[in-house]
């Protein structure tokens, strides 16, 4: 009895940090973790209503992409969520962490309706660019603040940024009830309904061509800009270690200032992508959450532009797929929302997997033990 | 991975397009089914609104012998341009009458009926269907203003009943409205018509959540207009959150009691729910769905009360007063021959002093609404246009 007390036990299993994995085993891990995921959904699925699982996801895919209307309802959200994600990457690979492209998004598409409001009669061409720029400059704004306190004064971030979010919305709430239409009502409508001034005209027959078009260049310029201009390189640096960009004498204030400006910019012309390319309309209801959603898009892509389309991809096809199974199957949103929380359970879980190895107890080397 | 991520991506894009073309394949099935109808609703059956909405359409599609297939729904479609997709969506599907229930929707149902002329566009509560003036877009609504005086009455007696019992001396009555426009307005005003038919010296808050569904918002609501002294209240928003509360209060043993709106509010307030205003919406949609499939045109607008069954109150509460459902019959009978209209003008005034016209309706100046010494509501067209602010109402 005392001796077994005295023994040591290994545990049955162990976590150990991976030095490396190989590309097929992470992406293998990633696969399992979407299967895991599609089980356990079909076996909710089933369980709680009885509908085969199958069909449901047949359903969710027509939802998303069933039709030629819906592939580009579906692309045009996936452009937005993409488009966001893309702002957020600088900020982010700097390790600093704007959680405020809600607001940002909501400073640029303020800049946006008022544009299209008051200079309504600016000729096309022109207006798209004023209202492209004047949302950029109000997004690079509400970036800049929280830039310069941090630089200036070592203000967290986080908080800051998160606060910010809530001055937009009660600016945006403000301007809908300077804009309402009918008085009283709280809603803007649509903006230009006749004349479709500030619009995003059709490109190639398709109404969200543009909306492509200007987030793809976006997302290339942001690459190439993170990835081979000195300012990208400077931002990795500052993110890695601020001593040693200290050291390598580049001035970190003025690349966190740079830096932010250019995170809430793009933002703000998300903003512009909301309200001329979409909506045409201004809510505080405009941002919607994507914001944060596409925090998980330039996270799990770990800011790689280009798989943060995938990314995007994949939440919007869960987006638009509830929307239908909500509609022919009656169930309501929340079996979508379930759906949605175990994707991202097990995809976001399975990186644990890929970042550490479970090492079981070895049964060869307690024999040897004993 | 850079290639594994590049199959994947082209995979998800083939069977895309593979789905897109299945679906044309599909497409001489949509337009040989005999007729499908389409509904955009803002929330679930879980919102009382929407719930109303839901089970008059479905009603009115089993009474026209369509079956539940040839309609559908579509739930939680917030009031931007996800309501113009999924119309746009509805119509792809081969729908030949599309509806939308909440007011912000009105907008995008516009700019999608512009793009198929084919199709029947109808939406509910707006007021822009005459002055937009399309072939295949029309509003409906209800005289809703018409129950909810009705609901007063039954508030009124039960009031007088307190007053009477000496247990309430202030008549003091609340109201939780959603926005401070013309729809609400013409609400909380013929609410509060009803209650001075029987307590001519009741007065009334309003206060506003600027939201049509806020549990929170609209029981704070509640909590505060009871704190102030009201000791009636009713709703114009959706949640049960203002029944909810004034049912704690009731319990708590304070003589407070409400009106509900939509559906009946007795399983959340047994104690203080007296009963609610609610829309028939199955006469708008029965009619409607009708006169699209005999290919008939359909009115600008379209308004029902209690003439043709398009408004109603739930079942009485255990609370009300004595001779209350006597009194409710004679009041309806009394709406329903035109002998009472609610917004008779000598019933109420404006600064002291009875209005004999009124032309500044927002979004309607210039069009008179007084006449026959009445203000002629959902006449001109079918959404509520009453927004005169009269004595006896303050808004918080």
């Amino acid at each position: 009895m005392k001796q077994k007390l005295k023994e040591h036990k290994e545990p049955f299993v162990r976590i150990a940090k991976r030095v490396k994995i190989e590309w097929w085993k992470a992406w293998g891990i990633r696969g399992i973790a979407l299967v895991g995921a599609l089980l356990v959904c079909a076996a909710i699925i089933y369980a709680v209503v009885a509908l085969n699982p199958l069909q449901v996801y047949k359903a969710m895919f027509e939802g998303a992409f069933g039709t030629n209307k819906r592939l580009w309802v579906t692309i045009r959200d996936m452009m937005m969520l993409l488009c966001i994600g893309v702002g957020l990457a600088p900020a982010f690979k700097m390790r600093f962490w704007n959680i405020g492209a809600e607001g940002q998004i909501l400073a640029g598409a303020i800049a946006s309706a008022a544009c299209m409001i008051y200079l309504g009669t600016l000729p096309g061409i022109l207006l798209l660019l004023v209202m492209f720029l004047c949302s950029a400059v109000a997004g690079g704004l509400w970036g800049l603040f929280p830039g310069v306190f941090k630089a200036k004064w070592n203000t967290n971030e986080t908080l800051f940024t998160l606060m910010m979010n809530y001055i937009a919305l009660q600016l945006v709430a403000f301007f809908v009830a300077l804009w309402e239409n009918p008085r009283g009502s709280n809603k803007v409508g649509i903006i230009n309904p006749n004349t479709r001034a500030g619009w995003f005209p059709p490109l190639f027959g398709q109404d969200y061509a543009l909306n492509v078009i200007l987030v793809l260049a976006l997302a290339a310029i942001m690459f190439l800009y993170l990835k081979y201009s000195k300012q990208g390189y400077e931002i990795a640096v500052v993110g890695e270690s601020e001593n040693t960009a200290r050291y390598a004498g580049i001035r970190v204030p003025s690349v966190v200032i740079r830096t932010m400006t250019i995170s809430g910019a793009v933002c703000g012309i998300a903003g512009f992508l909301v309200v001329s390319g979409a909506s045409h309309t201004i809510s505080i209801s405009s941002a919607g959450g994507r914001g944060f959603t596409a925090i998980i898009v330039a996270w799990l892509a770990k800011f790689n532009t280009f798989v943060m389309i995938l990314i995007a991809g994949l939440l919007v096809f869960l987006e638009k797929g509830a929307i239908e199974i909500a509609s022919r199957f009656d169930l309501n949103n929340f079996v979508s929302q379930m759906i949605m929380g175990i994707l991202l359970f097990f995809i976001i879980g399975c990186e644990f997997f890929i970042q550490y190895e479970l090492k079981f107890r070895d049964k060869k080397h307690k024999e040897a033990q004993a | 991975m850079k290639k594994l991520l590049a199959i994947t991506l082209a995979l998800v894009l083939i069977v895309a397009l593979a789905a897109c073309a299945k679906e044309k394949d599909n497409g001489g099935d949509v337009t040989t089914d005999d007729f499908k109808v389409g509904i955009i609703l803002i929330g679930d059956e879980n919102e009382g609104y929407t719930y109303s909405h839901i089970e008059g359409i479905r009603l009115a599609v089993a009474a026209l012998g369509l079956s539940e297939s040839q309609l559908i729904l579509k739930y939680d479609i917030p009031e931007d341009e996800k309501c113009y997709d999924t119309a746009v969506d509805l119509a792809e599907q081969g729908c030949k009458v599309i509806f939308a229930n909440s007011f912000g929707h009105e907008s995008y149902l516009i700019q999608a009926s512009k793009e198929y002329p084919d199709i029947q566009f109808v939406h509910a509560t707006g007021q822009s269907a005459a002055r937009e003036n399309l072939p295949n877009f029309s509003n409906h609504f209800t005289r809703i203003f018409e129950a909810r005086y009705v609901s007063g009455v039954v508030a009124g007696m039960k009031l007088k009943e307190l007053m009477d019992d000496g247990l309430v001396d202030d008549p003091h009555v609340g109201y939780v409205g959603a926005y401070p426009y013309a729809e609400v307005v013409s609400g909380y005003t013929a609410f509060f018509l009803g209650v001075r038919s029987i307590v001519p010296e009741a007065y009334m808050d309003v206060i506003y959540t600027n939201s049509w569904f806020d549990m929170t918002a609209e029981a704070e609501a509640a909590n505060t207009l009871m704190a102030r002294g009201c000791v009636i209240l009713s709703q114009h928003a959706d949640s049960t959150g203002a029944p909810g509360a004034v049912e704690d209060a009731n319990k708590g043993g304070k003589p407070v009691y409400i009106v509900g709106y939509n559906v009946s509010m007795l399983n959340v307030a047994p104690n203080a729910a007296l009963t609610s205003p609610t829309n028939v919406w199955e006469v708008n949609y029965e009619t409607i769905i009708d006169l699209v499939m005999k290919g008939e045109p359909v009115p600008k607008d379209i308004a029902t009360g209690y003439a043709e069954g398009g408004v109603a109150i739930t079942a009485l509460g255990n609370s009300v007063a004595e001779g209350t459902a006597a009194r409710v019959e004679e009041i309806i009978a009394a709406i329903k021959s035109g002998a009472l209209h609610v917004f008779a003008t000598n019933t109420w005034t404006v600064g002291g002093e009875e209005l004999e016209s009124y032309d500044q309706s927002w979004g309607f100046e210039g069009t008179e609404l007084i006449w026959d010494g009445r203000f002629n509501e959902s006449y001109v067209i079918s959404a509520s246009l009453f927004d005169i602010r009269i004595d006896g109402i303050t808004e918080l």
